[in-house]
């Protein structure tokens, strides 16, 4: 029925590595016979891909554990191959096709603005990930990240400019501010994490209830005299730096916002708690099996405080960059953003039953997302249209991810 | 007329790297009782699944009443009068009882549910089968023993040809099981067949006309269960002779008592009140009783789960307090819980974060964990216990009970225990498997561990303690040493307050 095909490892990364530097000559030899009025940066994604496909024949060859074991190809890998990257194939034919509708996506800036547009909401997602990983939730990121940039702009205005939120106040040291507006955050996370660890409560309800208040809290702030609800501006042009500064400028290159690199350290942060510290294996244990780890001798009460302690610390940072970032602030700011974030983490495999989740998975949900928002603002989609598409996206990447686990 | 009632014929299944049913056939005759046995992993339950159509199986084919028959829903399964007691119980807890029986087919007048017909229809069927609860309390307010009668009278109300009951005396005590034979026996009477799956060896061949063995996902044979013997049965499970099911014993415990219970009362009136016992060194005691003897609560209690309201404990001569599972650590205390998969394992996660999870403190440095010392500390400790796994990377739902009673064994030795609670250590594990067990617990004693033991199986409480201490309805009854301890004098202990 099934016409399987074993091949060795060694060919199997001689077929990797044989199509990487295909593609990476290719790349080269495009760069200079194709105009670039027409293809843009295509000569460079493709020589990438080359590159990332070298890169994955390397490790293939080096692969000392597995040296032995054959690749199996047959249709029923073939299958699986497809179920479990079906989400990334998903977002590279998109990508495709939107390059082939409007071939100016093909410039690199394209993807170093996606790169931007993913860092804020990649931190706030690294901090509800955690919450979910306990088979929880927490509504009160958004909320939280509103409260954070209102605080930190609230005391970073320039001195002349006239609506300032405190006007005699002295010019502080950028890191007050910013502290206290994570601190403030803070507070809601205790807030968040007592009510979950000490009344058992659902953490569905117990971060409602803070989400609210918060929300209540940002709004009763901002509306003191003499600001009175007006946006926040005349933001001083050292905090903007925090976000609109582009490190790598080098030559005809644009430079990548000090955003990336920022997201980035997060994300290896929030690796390493979860794979090599004793917090982050009880994380998994608690949302694996609760029971167990309390038999186990976690603490689960410090854990459930940790965890939504030091997400509220990543939402306070996601605000303080989005204010730097869009110079500015109101009590808006970061409405809804926990469930674009759980929709990140859900679609980049993080189950809502909680003890399952990778960081690489959550990094692709959240660039998932911000790919299909900017490639469909890029081919003038509707944003009507658009919030079909997303709901549509989140409903299929799901189901794909769930029929992994399903088995007859 | 077909002579069986249902014959399955060289029926094949394949998981993911795993062949769980190999050519396996299985002859049901009309109005018998059919017993299924083999080790954990033999591929039991898989087999009544195809059947019950939970699985749909790969290769052979299912003949009902001489008829091929394709099941693939469990609804089709019912609907053709095939009707299943799973092991594991999942009531719906907040709903009345007879809700749990009828859900799926109400009783119903016009587009609402006739609930008078409903509880009419309900006592008629506990009244069937001489079952005294009323239809319309909760499921969740009823003991598993209940509980478990109330799945039986489900299985009835079906008016199935066949009906599998998988492990069905699990959780029932002695009059119990005798009752739920006596509906086995009506229910033959009726012309209904049905298939057993049990590892009690006594219960098998009392109630059973026929015994069809597994192994290794293969079909051994099928004899007359007047036949067999408990241990022809076992070496054919097994495939090897098992003239001893307990390992020799080679130790001698001391007489330093390493804990002293005094006096321990739960501040539940019903619970574990006014018990006292010494644990020495290097010893195995037993803690026998019937189901609601308490005695998971109080071992609970000594572990810091459940409450103390007075009475002391004594480790190593000093009064100890023990608020949590934490603090029972400190004091060198582990427990293996009775509910392996409800609180012992952590399914989705590996062998190797499920062993070190509760010594995680060992392996890290501010909380940062040392990689290679944890891998190797995971590593030996379940070499020396010879868990059987590919790698430590492996999920711990993929093994079999039996390993992952040693992985949770691995677990509590890298805490170094000096006593080690285990709560029905072999429950649901396979024959060899237990021997296995047995013989890592004389190991450990012979360390100079001391472990105290429940266990509801009377030949292991016999086998492997070297005193036991018999509770009923939260008192200890009496302490007896192995010399003078038989099954006699620990069912009159166990029963004492009963009627």
């Amino acid at each position: 029925m099934q016409e399987a095909k074993l091949i060795s490892r060694k060919d199997f990364a001689k077929i990797f590595l044989g199509i990487g530097a295909f593609l990476v000559i290719l790349g080269i030899l495009f760069n200079f016979i194709l105009d670039p009025s027409v293809f843009y940066d295509l000569p460079m994604y493709i020589g990438g891909i080359g590159i990332g496909s070298i890169i994955y024949g390397a490790k293939q060859f080096l692969d000392k554990a597995n040296q032995d074991v054959g690749i199996t190809i047959s249709s029923k890998t073939v299958k699986s191959f497809f179920t479990n990257n079906a989400i990334i194939l998903a977002l590279l034919l998109l990508v495709v096709v939107i390059m082939i509708i409007q071939p100016r996506f093909m410039q690199y800036q394209v993807m170093l603005d996606i790169l931007t547009q993913s860092s804020t909401k990649m931190i706030v997602a690294l901090g509800i990930c955690f919450t979910l990983l306990i088979a929880g939730t927490d509504l009160s990121a958004g909320r939280m990240v509103g409260l954070a940039a209102v605080v930190s702009t609230s005391m970073l205005q320039n001195p002349d400019y006239a609506n300032r939120f405190f006007p005699n106040m002295p010019q502080l040291a950028v890191i007050i501010p910013i502290l206290l507006a994570v601190i403030a955050c803070m507070i809601f996370g205790v807030l968040n994490g007592f009510l979950v660890a000490k009344y058992d409560m659902h953490p569905f309800i117990a971060t409602l209830a803070s989400q609210v208040i918060v929300y209540g809290v940002t709004s009763l702030y901002f509306d003191m005299a003499p600001n009175k609800s007006q946006p926040i501006g005349g933001i001083r042009p050292d905090f903007i730096a925090l976000g609109q500064t582009k490190v790598l400028q080098i030559g005809d290159f644009p430079g990548i916002s000090i955003l990336v690199p920022i997201a980035v350290v997060f994300v290896i942060l929030v690796w390493f708690i979860l794979n090599k510290t004793i917090f982050g294996k009880n994380v998994y244990a608690i949302g694996g099996n609760r029971e167990a780890a309390v038999v186990s001798g976690v603490n689960v009460f410090v854990t459930i405080m940790g965890i939504f302690v030091f997400a509220s610390i990543l939402y306070g940072v996601g605000g303080v960059l989005e204010a730097a970032r869009t110079a500015g602030a109101t009590n808006q700011y970061g409405n809804g953003y926990e469930l674009d974030a759980i929709a990140a983490c859900v679609v980049g495999g993080v189950s809502l039953n909680g003890g399952v989740g990778k960081v690489g998975g959550i990094v692709s949900g959240v660039l998932i997302f911000t790919v299909i928002q900017y490639g469909l603002q890029f081919i003038a989609v509707s944003p009507m249209w658009q919030q079909v598409i997303k709901g549509i996206i989140i409903a299929v990447a799901v189901a794909i991810d769930m029929a992994k686990y399903r088995r007859k | 007329m077909a002579e069986y009632v249902l014959e399955m014929n060289h029926i094949t299944k394949v998981f993911p790297g795993v062949k769980a049913l190999d050519d396996v056939s299985l002859k049901v005759r009309k109005g018998s009782v059919h017993a299924l046995m083999g080790e954990n992993g033999a591929g039991k339950s898989t087999l009544m699944k195809c059947l019950f159509g939970i699985y749909h199986e790969d290769g052979g084919e299912i003949i009902l009443d001489g008829k091929k028959m394709e099941i693939n829903t469990s609804k089709q399964a019912l609907d053709l009068g095939v009707s299943m007691i799973h092991q594991e119980l999942h009531p719906i807890r907040f709903r009345p009882v007879m809700e749990n029986i009828w859900l799926g087919r109400f009783p119903m007048r016009g587009i609402a549910v006739d609930k008078k017909t409903m509880i009419r229809k309900t006592k008629e069927l506990f009244k069937e089968i001489d079952l005294d609860i009323n239809p319309e309390v909760l499921a969740g307010t009823l003991s598993p023993s209940s509980l478990q009668l109330v799945e039986i009278a489900k299985a009835v109300s079906y008016n199935s040809k066949i009906i599998i009951m998988d492990e069905p005396t699990s959780s029932l005590t002695e009059n119990e099981t005798k009752h739920l034979f006596q509906i086995i026996r009506q229910l033959q009477e009726k012309g209904c067949a049905i298939i057993y799956i049990s590892h009690k060896m006594e219960e098998i061949l009392k109630i059973s006309d026929e015994v069809s063995i597994m192994r290794d996902g293969q079909y051994v044979g099928t004899w007359a269960a007047k036949e067999l013997t408990t241990d022809l049965i076992i070496s054919r499970m097994v495939g090897r002779d098992m003239t001893n099911r307990f390992p020799p014993r080679t130790y001698e415990p001391s007489k330093d008592v390493v804990l002293k219970v005094d006096n321990l009362c739960s501040p539940l009136p019903k619970s574990f009140q006014n018990v006292s016992f010494d644990l020495y060194k290097g010893e195995i005691l037993g803690i026998g009783g019937l189901v609601g003897a308490q005695r998971t609560e109080l071992v609970e209690a000594l572990f810091g789960l459940r409450e103390i309201q007075s009475g002391s404990i004594e480790k190593d001569g000093k009064i100890v307090k023990i608020k949590s599972s934490r603090d029972a650590k400190m004091q060198k205390i582990a427990l293996l819980t009775e509910e392996r998969r409800a609180s012992g394992i952590f399914g989705i996660l590996s062998i190797l974060d499920n062993t070190v999870i509760a010594s995680q403190k060992d392996y890290s440095k501010f909380g940062v964990l040392q990689d290679t010392k944890r891998y190797k500390a995971a590593v030996k400790s379940n070499e020396e216990l010879k868990t059987k796994t590919p790698n430590m990377e492996q999920l711990i739902q993929n093994l079999s009970g039996g390993n992952q009673q040693k992985v949770l064994i691995a677990r509590w030795l890298l805490t170094n225990p000096d006593i080690l609670i285990l709560d029905e250590p072999t429950r649901g594990i396979d024959v060899g498997a237990k021997y296995e067990i047995y013989s890592i617990m004389h190991e450990l004693v012979k360390k100079g561990k001391s472990i105290i033991m429940i266990s509801s199986e009377m030949p292991e409480l016999l086998g492997m303690s070297d005193r036991v201490m018999v509770m009923c309805e939260g008192k200890v009854t009496g302490i007896l040493e192995q010399s003078e301890a038989d099954s006699v004098k620990i069912m009159h202990y166990a029963t004492q307050f009963m009627k």
